[in-house]
């Protein structure tokens, strides 16, 4: 493999991603399946980083769980999408930041849509105007929440209190990094890195100190894919989905899985664990299943949050392996204990005090 | 008739047309921006369909061009083309101006940057590699894989930059499945324990001789055929090449690990051809290739009367169709000039 | 498994690293024209059989290529030996004896195997 072929790559695909003053959308599934990673978000962002982050109580899903679940029609997304960006507009902001990558691809596809087709945004302005009498501004910038902690990673580093490392042995931790489909799939150049070598989270590991890992089905869907989970007759083609990617990578003996997307880290995690009921397999070492991480607890970890206050203990797959292969300090008697920190009570506060 | 032809480009067609030209009487002015004269074919080992040695050919035209009528400016390129009345003033980049009464663009084509194919991984798999760098390997008489071994296990993409709307090109680059076809059996020869695979869309082997080919490759040869477009390319631990195609005949996806992938790299419009159609005013046809003013007898001809165009600066050609639309344009050259003259001596 | 309610569904893509060639392989020493076929499917749209079951003589070819060896041994048996295949084949495969070939090699690994 040639890495300066990769970096040539990299180098057409950059993207302009803003530098401060952010409204921030949250996803509709990433808080129950990986309930930290939002909230680590936000620290990062206000407590380490000092960026101004905005977020708003009335933001409602932006429906693209539904849209690409078949259920929900297109004019419908787009008039809810345009709420959202009248929700912005009205808190006087123009840099628009989706947690879910479904959610990013959705708006993606609707701004290039009424690029393309300005009368498709009249009538969905239309709508807006008839069922809310609101009005809205495109969003001057539209970034997914992995492209600002990639655009922040060296601050990040600079800030860190852990590297991607083994502390035994001194390596770098090898690591598998998945891209949402939705990220750059359907638009190439709306992503760091582009649709074939995506550098949005292999920026974050090569900077934190670990190695990315590059194996045969690093393009393959994690499985999720809405309809073939959300019917369960559906499942064992999304199940198969994963288990490719696991095949596939398991020569490489990756340490820990970094994922951008909602579905992919709550699939490639608990379909480990189908897997092994379903055929005794596991593909981690020493019999344990491949660690996996959103982007957000991941640079948690490398600024020394605790690794219970970023939800670590919702995985499927144990991470305490991995905690201490970098040598991260944690309480395994706290694992599943309610959390104090008062750093996250904070965040809590300044949710209830937006409502 | 003392007159001044300036033909730029020495690849096949500049130096036939310039050749010709030369016996014909005119005084030539040979450019080529290279070093050396001879084109793409000075990096090919094999000719197809008959697999003579390509220095052979070469060798027919450094002899054309061996001629005290022709001025060779190697190491020189093209700033200004000038028209007043029926003069052209050609600019060279050593700031030489020469007069000529009529102009032959033959400034053929650039080998597709396989890199823009992404999801092949050329320049970043190791065991990536092109038709023009196989060629490369075949003159070296080391066919070898990135570590220093022989492969044994080949395969060999077709259409790589070629009927492909996602890199822009509509068109058939009617070389390549030839061009496949004879490196397939190239291959087999050094390496008589490989297996070579062809990966195709379709195979077009409209030329003379080339359908027997492609059976002597199956019959002879063993080389299998698997129609099907290569969807993507990876590296595996072991570094050797994962394919994912479709088996289109049986409509099964299929994949395979291979020691080699070879890219069978399209033609597009030049570079320097580009360059030459801004500063000439010369107009360029959906393709990119140069516009010619009539597909079926006007195809010398471009939209400035006294500027000619030869070889595959106007569509791919074979090294036959080459030399032969280059003695063409000559043709229409001298039609050219003798009517000139006449008008002038009227 | 009953616990999921769904099971691991099987991958359809043909491993070719994975099967064996060995029909395709004792073919190719004993009709060397198996190699010529072209798909063009001459031999399926002129085969009596193929009007009335699921056989392609063309598909055939390529599943012994491949190595899908269980998928070929399933439809073999249809071909009824007529030799119509022949008189159309514009690459002169002796597809008949493609046919009885694979039958005998079939018959090798196993004594009912067609």
């Amino acid at each position: 493999m040639k890495i300066d072929g990769k970096r040539a790559i990299w180098s057409e695909y950059q993207k302009d991603i803003e530098e401060d003053h952010y409204f921030y959308v949250r996803s509709c599934i990433r808080q129950n399946f990986f309930p930290g990673s939002e909230v680590a978000f936000l620290r990062i962002m206000r407590d380490v980083l000092k960026k101004d982050v905005y977020e708003h109580p009335c933001h409602t899903t932006c429906s693209g769980i539904g849209y690409h679940g078949d259920v929900v029609p297109v004019d419908t997304a787009m008039t809810v999408v345009a709420r959202q960006f009248a929700l912005m507009t009205e808190a006087g902001y123009k840099n628009y930041v989706p947690s879910c990558i479904t959610s990013f691809g959705l708006y993606t596809e609707i701004l290039e849509t009424w690029h393309h087709f300005p009368e498709v945004e009249e009538r969905v302005r239309k709508h807006l105007r008839n069922a809310t009498g609101r009005e809205f501004n495109i969003p001057g910038n539209l970034a997914h929440a992995s492209d600002i902690i990639y655009k922040f990673r060296k601050e990040i580093a600079a800030k860190a209190k852990y590297t991607l490392v083994n502390k035994e042995t001194g390596e770098p931790l090898k690591v598998v990094d998945h891209i949402g489909c939705h990220y750059s799939k359907m638009f190439p150049s709306k992503g760091v890195g582009g649709a074939e070598y995506p550098y949005v989270l292999a920026g974050m590991i090569e900077e934190w100190g670990g190695e990315v890992i590059d194996y045969p089905e690093r393009r393959h869907c994690c499985g999720f894919g809405f309809r073939q989970y959300l019917v369960q007759a559906n499942r064992g083609y999304s199940v198969a989905c994963s288990r490719e990617k696991f095949e596939s990578m398991k020569p490489f003996k990756p340490d820990m899985i970094l994922t951008n997307c909602p579905g992919c880290p709550m699939f490639l995690d608990r379909w480990q664990y189908v897997i092994n009921e379903m055929e005794g397999t596991t593909y981690g070492q020493n019999g344990e299943g491949i660690p996996v991480f959103t982007y957000e607890e991941l640079a948690g970890l490398v600024l020394g949050f605790d690794p219970w206050d970023l939800g670590l203990q919702m995985h499927q797959i144990n991470v305490e392996p991995l905690l201490d292969k970098i040598g991260i300090e944690y309480s395994p008697e706290k694992k599943f204990s309610l959390n104090t920190d008062p750093a996250v009570s904070k965040v809590k506060h300044f949710a209830k005090a937006v409502y | 008739m003392n007159k001044n032809v300036v033909v730029i480009g020495a690849g096949v067609a500049g130096m036939e047309a310039a050749g010709r030209l030369a016996i014909a009487g005119f005084a030539v002015s040979l450019i080529e921006k290279q070093e050396s004269q001879g084109g793409h074919l000075n990096n090919w080992h094999q000719l197809f369909p008959d697999r003579r040695d390509g220095k052979e050919v070469s060798e027919y035209l450094r002899k054309l061009t061996q001629n005290d009528r022709i001025k060779l400016h190697t190491g020189t390129s093209i700033e200004k083309i000038n028209h007043v009345k029926n003069i052209y003033a050609v600019t060279t980049s050593s700031g030489e101006v020469l007069n000529a009464d009529a102009v032959v663009v033959a400034t053929g084509f650039d080998l597709f940057k396989s890199s823009r194919k992404e999801e092949y991984g050329y320049g970043i798999y190791d065991n990536v590699i092109t038709s023009a760098d196989l060629e490369g390997m075949f003159q070296s008489g080391k066919i070898i894989m990135h570590d220093g071994r022989a492969p044994e296990k080949i395969g060999i993409v077709h259409c790589v930059g070629s009927r492909d709307e996602k890199v822009g090109n509509l068109y058939c680059s009617k070389l390549c499945c030839v061009t496949a076809v004879k490196q397939a059996i190239e291959l087999r020869e050094y390496l008589p324990a490989s297996k070579v695979f062809c990966f195709y869309m379709d195979m077009r082997m409209g030329g003379s001789m080339y359908e027997e080919l492609y059976r002597e490759a199956q019959e002879k040869y063993g080389i299998s055929f698997i129609r099907g477009k290569v969807s993507e390319a990876s590296e595996a631990i072991n570094n050797k090449i994962k394919i994912k195609v479709e088996d289109t005949l049986v409509g099964r996806p299929l994949k395979m690990e291979l020691d080699l992938l070879v890219l069978m790299a399209g033609m597009e419009m030049s570079e320097g051809g580009k360059r030459i159609a801004a500063v000439a005013g010369l107009k360029t046809g959906e393709n990119r290739f140069f516009a010619v003013a009539d597909q079926h007898y006007g195809s010398n001809n471009s939209n400035l009367k006294g500027i000619f165009l030869a070889g595959t600066c106007v569509a791919p050609m074979n090294i036959t169709e080459t030399i032969s639309h280059a003695r063409a344009a000559v043709s229409e050259v001298i039609d050219y000039l003798n009517s000139t003259e006449k008008q002038r001596n009227g | 498994m009953d616990k999921f309610g769904f099971t691991i569904s099987k991958g359809r893509q043909i491993d070719y690293d994975l099967n064996d060639r060995f029909i395709a392989e004792y073919i190719f020493e004993h009709e060397p024209s198996f190699r010529l076929c072209i798909e063009c499917g001459g031999c399926s749209s002129t085969c009596s059989t193929g009007q009335f079951t699921l056989f392609s003589l063309r598909e055939l070819h390529i599943l012994i290529k491949r190595g899908e060896n269980d998928k070929a041994r399933q439809n073999i048996r249809k071909c009824m030996l007529c030799g119509k295949c022949m008189l159309v084949c514009p690459r002169g495969v002796n597809t008949r004896n493609v046919v009885l070939l694979a039958r005998q090699a079939f018959q090798k690994e196993n004594e009912h195997a067609v």
